[in-house]
């Protein structure tokens, strides 16, 4: 196919790729996203390969990788269409099972089907998964259906079409009233109107302007930018487009994470494929615009997330940020306007322009529209990626799509918003979520990041975690952020190691206070957030730890004794040998022999656990 | 590494210093580490001052100054895992091959490294090996899995001899 010269050569395009295919015709969709691929999802690709090159019937049947489904607890994932049959955890030597039986004879295979933990019910198609039942998929819904790689695809199912209107049926300042009306925030996390800011990049002075995708997904615990990049990297694409046109850029940029390779592959075979079709270079669809973007992979640094920090790192710069007095809209890459969203914002944009703004707002909450896409990670059934529309519950979230907490354990506490979050206690789990009320409580919407935390958390330790993690990324620029952000560590280490002292508490809320007022970007404007909210919520736990010298969670190595259960003990010797230090001795009890009861000696034991996991018996006690 | 090798990769950017933190990298991935005498060659060809050079060097995570062994530990410390007990397994790595994340082994077999988040939270805690995920975790496993990687070094010596 060469270049489309006119939004009609588009469509006809496009109602050639449709007329190819016929939806009633099987088709294998196996989930090719990084946490399948983690689960050994190409070995089940090459076995259906196999099987169906092997078969008389193979030929008539479809296989397609696809983008990241987002139940990746369930890994590998495999949809059988047209029936959308579902089916998890499938390993390659399921591959022949699946095509003789459910493909070619539309008969179900009991032992790949999801069954609920909690009423062992066996459940046959994808919609019906409570984990999908209550999300509301419009930004991430196709990813489970294109392959990433073909930009075929992703027309098939309407892409590009948003484009197209934008170009040809709306002036700039149409499209920007458009997002402006939609109420788009942000969704890296400062949740600022994405219309106002391309309104402000569009009037300030100067020829040369930018638009950057903000792909520099930092936070720990958040991988959805990522799967976006990954599994529908064309979706991105287009907004930044659409937006290019109504700011007036010429020159994109997608900065993203150099850990990402799947991510950085995919959004350069896209943008190569858009380039081929005209929807991308000089004189897009024949409408005269130009615009082209470009990759730039980041270095690991968590601050490179800051805007100005990003484009410092563009320019080939060290990533620090700037004081932001006058605003990368005015003067941002290379000192000229940029207008930086970050990859879910850009996702937004050919749905709202595509199905309009009046449709958009009906999704959300009264300042906070549209859905939003989290990763539900830590102690939590269902771990994966969930859209859902904003003014959700977080209670819905964790046990509606989530399922609850393995083990039967009881919640403890939901973080959100990354390092720069909060925890959010059981208390509040009926906050409806949006931009506003997670701020109000002392937390941050964040990028989508949300961490599940059961009674085994500390949340003493959570918030040491946290500030270990922002010391080793301040960049060091602002003294009150290079300098708090360690202090408040070396505060923490105190209290979970038993040198703790009240004053320590009233310490670490003053140097919060401090670190959070003085220091220019956001990084270490946020960067007490773990500190003061888990204070705010969980002071008790706190004081446990300092005045009784207790870890509650059983968490903090230094408060923990490990202790053998003499009673329980079976003296089967497993401890001893797992013992790294050589800390346990005993007999082994055998037909000939007598045994002893293993024991610790306290003064050798390192805490490392072993023998914890390796008692089959639960004679270990941690106190 | 070749000076041919390096001007390649230069090339390919078309020696555009903004683009230094690219050639950087694509020089890491090829060498696993950045060579002194590669970082002054690149200073000389993009006209960028070596002290610049080594302060992006030394300022991204993803640069190491120092030759890395032939098998990377990667041990994910996203928050995910950490809370599934990811600090265990740091311990554990340390104890088994007696080194610190961002230290190599003496026989450069090994380095152990740690990052801020795989995005396989799914699977933790995860530790990756060479690009290679090992899911669900735990402080026992990791004998066992550094048994593989050292049985197929043996393989790799046994079969050149």
């Amino acid at each position: 196919m060469g270049r489309l010269n006119s939004p009609e050569e588009l469509e006809r395009f496009r109602s050639e790729i449709l007329s190819q295919r016929d939806v009633r015709q099987p088709l294998i969709t196996v989930c090719g996203g990084t946490g399948c691929h983690a689960s050994g999802c190409h070995q089940v690709v090459d076995a259906f390969r196999k099987v169906m090159e092997q078969h008389a019937q193979g030929n008539g049947v479809g296989l397609r990788v696809t983008g990241c489904h987002g139940f990746c607890e369930r890994g590998p994932l495999v949809v059988i269409h047209p029936q959308k049959v579902f089916y998890q955890k499938v390993k390659p030597e399921d591959a022949a099972a699946i095509f003789e039986k459910t493909v070619l004879k539309g008969e179900l295979l009991e032992h790949l089907l999801y069954d609920h933990p909690a009423t062992g019910e066996k459940i046959g198609k994808e919609e019906e998964v409570p984990f999908y039942k209550k999300q509301m998929r419009i930004i991430f819904g196709n990813n489970g259906s294109i392959d990433p790689q073909r930009i075929e695809d992703y027309l098939a199912v309407g892409g590009y079409r948003a484009l197209a209107k934008a170009l040809f049926l709306m002036k700039p300042q149409e499209i920007i009233n458009e997002v402006k009306k939609a109420k788009l925030r942000g969704r890296g996390g400062g949740g600022f109107p994405a219309g106002v800011k391309w309104e402000q990049c569009r009037n300030a002075p100067g020829e040369i302007k930018y638009v950057v995708c903000n792909a520099d997904e930092g936070d720990p615990g958040a991988y959805m930018d990522r799967s976006l990049l990954e599994g529908n990297p064309h979706s991105v694409l287009e907004g930044m487009i659409i937006g290019a046109y109504a700011i007036g850029s010429h020159e994109g940029y997608v900065y993203v994470r150099n850990e990402y390779p799947l991510a950085v592959e995919n959004i350069g075979i896209a943008i190569r494929q858009a380039r081929d079709l005209g929807l991308l270079g000089r004189n897009i669809l024949g409408s005269g615009f130009d615009f082209d973007v470009k990759v730039s992979r980041g270095g690991g640094a968590f601050v490179c997330g800051e805007s100005t920090a990003l484009m410092a790192s563009i320019e080939g710069n060290v990533g620090e940020p700037r004081a932001k007095h006058i605003h990368t809209v005015i003067s941002g890459l290379w000192e000229r306007p940029t207008n930086l969203n970050n990859v879910e914002t850009w996702a937004n944009v050919p749905v709202i322009i595509d199905r309009g703004a009046d449709w958009y707002t009906q999704i959300g909450t009264e300042e906070s529209k549209g859905t939003k896409i989290f990763s539900l990670v830590g102690k939590v059934n269902n771990t994966g990626l969930v859209e859902v529309p904003m003014g959700i519950t977080l209670r819905e979230i964790v046990y509606d799509i989530g399922g609850g907490i393995p083990g039967g354990k009881k919640l403890k506490a939901v973080q959100t918003g990354g390092p720069s979050g909060g925890c959010i206690p059981e208390s509040l789990m009926d906050l409806p979520v949006d931009f506003d009320r997670l701020t109000e409580v002392g937390s941050m919407m964040g990028s989508g990041g949300m961490i599940v935390m059961d009674e085994s958390t500390c949340m003493v330790d959570v918030a040491k975690y946290f500030m270990n993690f922002l010391k080793d990324e301040s960049c060091g620029k602002c003294t009150s952020c290079r300098e708090g952000t360690k202090r408040m560590h070396e505060l923490l280490t105190d209290i979970t190691e038993g040198r703790g002292t009240l004053e320590h508490i009233d310490l670490l809320e003053e140097l919060g206070w401090v670190t959070a007022e003085a220091s220019l970007c956001a990084l270490g404007g946020t960067a007490p957030n773990p500190v003061l909210s888990t204070i705010r919520y969980f002071r008790d736990e706190y004081k446990e730890h300092i005045l009784n010298k207790r870890c509650p969670a059983k968490v903090c190595r230094a408060l923990l004794k490990y202790r053998i259960l003499s009673e329980v003990c079976t003296m089967c010797g497993r401890c001893a040998k797992a013992c790294p230090s050589g800390a346990i001795s005993g007999k082994v009890k055998t037909k000939k022999q007598e045994g002893i009861p293993f024991k610790i000696d306290q003064e050798k034991c390192i805490k490392c656990g072993m023998c914890f996991e390796a008692c089959k018996f639960k004679a270990i006690e941690v106190e | 590494m070749d000076v041919s090798a390096i001007d390649a990769i230069i090339e390919r950017y078309e020696a555009n210093p903004s683009a230094i933190l690219a050639i950087l990298q694509d020089i890491q991935a090829k060498e696993k580490y950045l060579p002194k005498e590669v970082l002054e060659h690149v200073g000389e060809r993009l006209r960028i001052p070596l002290n610049k050079i080594y302060r992006i060097a030394t300022f991204y995570r993803a640069f190491s100054l120092q030759p890395r062994g032939r098998h990377e530990i990667c041990v994910c410390l996203g928050t995910a895992c950490h809370v599934r007990g990811a600090p265990r397994i740091v311990d554990q790595l340390n104890l088994q091959l007696g080194i610190r994340p961002g230290e190599t082994t003496k026989d450069r077999q090994f380095t152990l490294e740690t990052v801020n988040c795989l995005g396989v939270c799914a699977a933790g805690p995860v530790v990756a090996i060479d690009g290679q995920y090992f899911g669900k975790m735990s402080p026992g496993k990791v004998e066992g899995v550094l048994k593989q990687f050292r049985s197929r070094e043996k393989e790799r010596v046994d079969g050149k001899a």
